[in-house]
């Protein structure tokens, strides 16, 4: 007797664990669709104040692409402005400080209060396998999420490669979490003319990013949820 | 598309840029006769070459009725070594091939068949049937240098941001302005 009591306790028991399990999973499942509802449409209310907007600097080429977009920002609008760049990648972060420079020289301003520069480990650097880059994205992940918790940016601007990948993922969670609701805006290479790059393409495939642009109109023909608007190259 | 402005009128020098990394290949495909030959041929007197951090190093030359040939690894001033040139060699890394092409330089694209992840054939692939530049690739540009005729190619006109920063303002509900 006293063991089939134990029984049916320990079961009683483990039907109310799975139960309350399965209900937080529904919870988070039913949040995170709500979250990739919302992301894909623009914000309903009026935009009165600046936003706050992280640019994710990529390299080379994309670094290039990401400043021409930023010279037709309003910068009064998308401020202040906080700019990652890969540790590895000495160029870019040089480059949007001579772009903020130049801005802050015009309108007579401190750079420390429109701008901030910050490097960040990569995920994946460019040739390097796709089997040691899942732990180089586990490192890139930790250090993305101390800076993103002390960024909370409400855009995010970014064109890859990898870097800015594991910063999406969490700005993601903030908005599953209600921590924090940024728009994020994904501009796909110029050098991208028929497929999507790795990046681009799990942005698109999770649903993780609000708008996804693309530079060429044969690509948006394949990827209809992407935009394509012209080129900025 | 012009050719080198100003200075010495009879001086057309061929620029090579392989960008920050190395591409051997390329490098020893400008140092080959066949390559050098049909340089000549069409006229090129110089022949200049940024080879980044390859290991292949080309033969020096300054000898009479032959390609003056020379090289460097990295320069800061790549755009001014653009700006000379009468016919640009570059890889097929998007910010050499726009730079060039705002500079309104013929521009012949070499591939690099090594890389791991080659999607920068299809930037190059696209424009040159677009008529902006040719496609080759180490094994065929001599071919490619032979066949190529310069007034063909059209001029690149560049893009614009305007369009997708005004879809982000209204996405994020900015009034347009």
């Amino acid at each position: 007797m006293e063991k089939g009591n134990g029984c049916c306790f320990s079961s009683v028991c483990s039907a109310a664990i799975l139960s309350s399990v399965s209900f937080v999973v529904i919870l988070i499942f039913v949040r995170v669709l709500h979250v990739i509802y919302r992301s894909g449409r623009p914000l309903s209310k009026r935009a009165s104040k600046p936003v706050s907007t992280l640019i994710i600097l990529g390299s080379g080429g994309h670094t290039a692409e990401m400043l021409n977009l930023l010279a037709v920002l309003q910068k009064d609008r998308f401020n202040p402005r906080f700019y990652i760049a890969a540790a590895t990648d000495n160029m870019s972060l040089q480059k949007a400080m001579l772009l903020e420079n130049s801005l802050a020289s015009e309108s007579g301003t401190d750079v420390a209060n429109t701008a901030q520069f910050m490097k960040i480990y990569r995920s994946r650097e460019v040739g390097q396998s796709y089997i040691t880059s899942v732990w180089t994205t586990l490192i890139a992940i930790v250090h993305a999420l101390w800076l993103m918790i002390k960024i909370r940016p409400e855009v995010i601007l970014c064109n890859g490669p990898g870097t800015c990948i594991p910063l999406c993922i969490i700005a993601f969670i903030f908005k599953v979490l209600g921590i924090r609701w940024s728009s994020i805006f994904y501009v796909e290479s110029i050098a991208r003319v028929k497929r999507l790059s790795l990046s681009g393409l799990l942005l698109y495939k999770l649903w993780m990013a609000d708008q996804i642009f693309v530079q060429w109109p044969q690509l948006q023909r394949q990827y209809p949820r992407a935009t394509y608007v012209g080129r900025l190259m | 598309m012009g050719d080198g402005e100003g200075g010495d009128k009879t001086r057309r020098v061929v620029f090579v840029t392989v960008g920050t990394t190395s591409f051997d290949a390329l490098v020893r495909a400008m140092d080959s006769e066949n390559v050098k030959k049909e340089l000549l041929a069409k006229g090129y007197t110089n022949l200049l070459i940024q080879m980044g951090r390859g290991s292949f190093v080309p033969t020096k030359s300054e000898r009479e009725g032959s390609l003056a040939v020379d090289y460097f690894t990295f320069s800061s001033s790549i755009a001014d070594h653009l700006r000379s040139a009468s016919l640009v060699i570059s890889h097929a890394g998007s910010g050499s091939i726009f730079e060039t092409l705002r500079l309104r330089k013929p521009l012949i694209v070499v591939v690099n068949e090594d890389l791991m992840d080659n999607h920068q054939s299809e930037l190059a692939d696209e424009l040159a049937k677009r008529k902006h530049l040719y496609c080759a690739s180490p094994h065929t540009l001599h071919q490619t240098i032979s066949d190529m005729d310069l007034n063909s190619l059209l001029p690149y006109a560049p893009g614009d941001a305007t369009p997708v920063a005004s879809h982000i303002n209204r996405f994020l509900g900015f009034p347009d302005d």
